[in-house]
């Protein structure tokens, strides 16, 4: 019988919906202890969403030495005080941008061996799967150390209830920030935008788009979907979009149950940043674009035509 | 300043990877280049050395072919080269972390320590920070901004959901660079004839007192990703074509 930690993300004090598909990773024998781990948010508004996904216990970490979110070095101290004084075997937890950065502090800060942005994790064998050159191939990797540390890729595990009820219990650490890196502002751009990494729907759109305004049209669509928009390299370096948009090779990784990309013509660098999605729709003039080889399902036609009419039919069937 | 800029040489992100036995790939038949997110961090060290004078040296841990990356980081401006050499096809990320640190104490005092955010190769978005640890320098990954004044660095970086962060953090350090930095440079001819010129030092990793052997994170197998084949295309006017792809997103597919 083990214990595994589950570092829990919210956004505007809510728990994320992908810690969901990280707590049913957690679970693997039945027999295991899990614990969730919240630097931010509170664990007493979260007890109960956290306990329907299998979390006995909800520890709220914090720093007996001020603020835990005024440095990631703070924050992985905290996190490394909680897995000594939780006897934890594993902590799992997203690889998203928070996630990816504060797993790789505590890995290098304790030197223990880290797999970040996995698709699967044998907590028992320990051993991983995660992506190698840019998705072409998956490794196997197999991790020795006291204490599993794992930061899964959103939405690679799907989410699968175990309710139970959730103690709340708090731990201050006894850590000092080194003082050298300060996070001295965070500035939100669109507030309330569901980051692309962990959307569960993605509406891409590529050169065709022409113009920045444009992605209204696909962001109506997404919208619907409870997802939000994307954007090919080519319409970023044509201007259309922020590169915070930006899929693929030189942008992000993304891995949603539905990825729609609109006037893509489906290249090895676009395909490295979404080939994990579930299911991929391709929407293309181009009849013979090389995406349609390697999709789901296929729509030849202009964006602009068949976008608009996608989101009128979720409008009725929805 | 001095300023090492550590890049990894990785097989083109287009390249075919053939895998050999359980878990090697014939690094023989595709092609490689340096790291893209590597070439932002080239050159934002080129760049602020030419504002401010000083020397960049590259450093790099692979094979005795991995020279040619380094040639490449030198044709965009970089001064001289590091290659610590390795027999090995994969180098986990805590063996490369001290073998970056030894390299570099044994070559100088680092004002600054660039890298690109991670490795397009093994995807582990780790070795930066294990070098930072190593070297007990502060680190900042992923940044797409970045001013020096009064002895510190400040530094933005995206953090998802269109939130983006502002980070003060103290010199020397260790960045990690990511698209939006800067615009890396393409070489011109001269500048590919002079780099062949510049030199570079060789050193064995064993030579470094570091090892290969036992990883904590070791490469088990290696298996090839199956493509997609044969999508479905939904055919008809626009609304049949949509209306198909509702249903079957609906119903069996059972994603919305």
């Amino acid at each position: 019988m083990a214990t595994i930690g589950v570092l829990i993300e919210t956004e505007a004090g809510k728990v994320k919906e992908t810690n969901f598909g990280v707590l049913t990773a957690a679970r693997q024998t039945g027999s295991d202890t899990i614990i969730a781990l919240m630097l931010d948010g509170s664990a007493e508004d979260a007890k109960t969403v956290l306990g329907q996904y299998g979390a006995g216990k909800v520890v709220q970490v914090s720093v007996s030495s001020g603020d835990v979110s005024a440095s990631p070095d703070l924050a992985a101290r905290a996190l490394a005080a909680a897995i000594e004084n939780l006897s934890l075997d594993a902590l799992l937890g997203l690889a998203s941008a928070i996630g990816r950065d504060l797993f790789a502090r505590l890995a290098a800060l304790k030197d223990l061996p880290l797999a970040s942005d996995c698709v699967a994790v044998d907590l028992a064998a320990k051993t991983v799967k995660k992506s190698h050159f840019s998705g072409k191939t998956t490794a196997m990797l197999k991790l020795t150390a006291e204490v599993l540390l794992c930061a899964l890729r959103p939405n690679a595990v799907e989410a699968v209830e175990a309710p139970t009820d959730a103690v709340v219990e708090t731990f201050a650490a006894a850590v000092e920030d080194p003082g050298q890196v300060k996070v001295v502002e965070v500035k939100k751009e669109a507030a309330g935008s569901v980051d692309l990494t962990e959307a569960a729907v993605i509406v891409t759109g590529g050169r065709p788009i022409a113009k920045a305004e444009n992605y209204k049209i696909l962001e109506e669509c997404a919208r619907l979907l409870g997802g939000t928009i994307g954007a090919s390299r080519a319409a970023v370096d044509a201007g259309f979009a922020p590169h915070s948009m930006q899929v693929g090779q030189t942008g992000k990784t993304v891995s949603p149950r539905l990825y729609i990309g609109c006037g893509l013509s489906g290249s090895v660098q676009h395909f490295a940043g979404m080939k994990t999605s579930k299911v991929i729709v391709a929407i293309n003039t181009d009849k013979d674009a090389p995406i349609f080889e390697k999709c789901d399902y296929g729509i030849v036609g202009d964006l602009f035509e068949v976008v608009p009419v996608l989101t009128e039919v979720l409008k009725e069937k929805l | 300043m001095q300023i090492y800029v550590c890049v990894k040489h990785v097989p083109d992100t287009a390249a075919n990877i053939r895998i050999v036995g359980d878990k090697a790939f014939d690094d023989g038949a595709c092609k490689f280049i340096a790291n893209p997110y590597d070439e932002y961090a080239v050159e934002q060290a080129v760049q602020l050395v030419e504002q401010n004078g000083g020397e960049v040296i590259v450093v790099t841990l692979g094979k005795p072919v991995a020279v040619a990356t380094i040639r490449a980081a030198m044709a965009m401006g970089a001064h001289r080269g590091i290659l610590v050499t390795v027999a090995d096809q994969f180098v986990d990320s805590q063996t490369t972390a001290k073998a970056m640190a030894a390299a570099i104490g044994q070559d100088g005092k680092a004002d600054l320590i660039f890298t690109g955010k991670g490795a397009v190769d093994t995807e582990g978005f780790q070795t930066l920070y294990r070098l930072a640890a190593a070297m007990n320098l502060p680190v900042v990954n992923e940044i797409n901004k970045m001013d020096l004044a009064d002895g510190k660095a400040v530094v933005g970086r995206e953090i998802g959901g269109g939130a983006r962060e502002v980070i003060e953090v103290s010199l020397p350090c260790v960045l990690g660079a990511t698209k939006g930095l800067n615009e890396p440079r393409y070489p011109k001819f001269p500048d590919i004839m002079k780099a062949k010129k510049k030199p570079v030092k060789e050193i064995a990793l064993a030579d470094l007192g570091i090892s290969t052997d036992a990883p904590a994170s070791e490469l088990l197998k290696l298996v090839k990703v199956p493509e997609r084949t044969g999508a479905k295309m939904l055919d008809g006017d626009v609304r049949q074509a949509v209306e198909a792809l509702v249903r079957v997103l609906k119903e069996e597919e059972k994603v919305i």
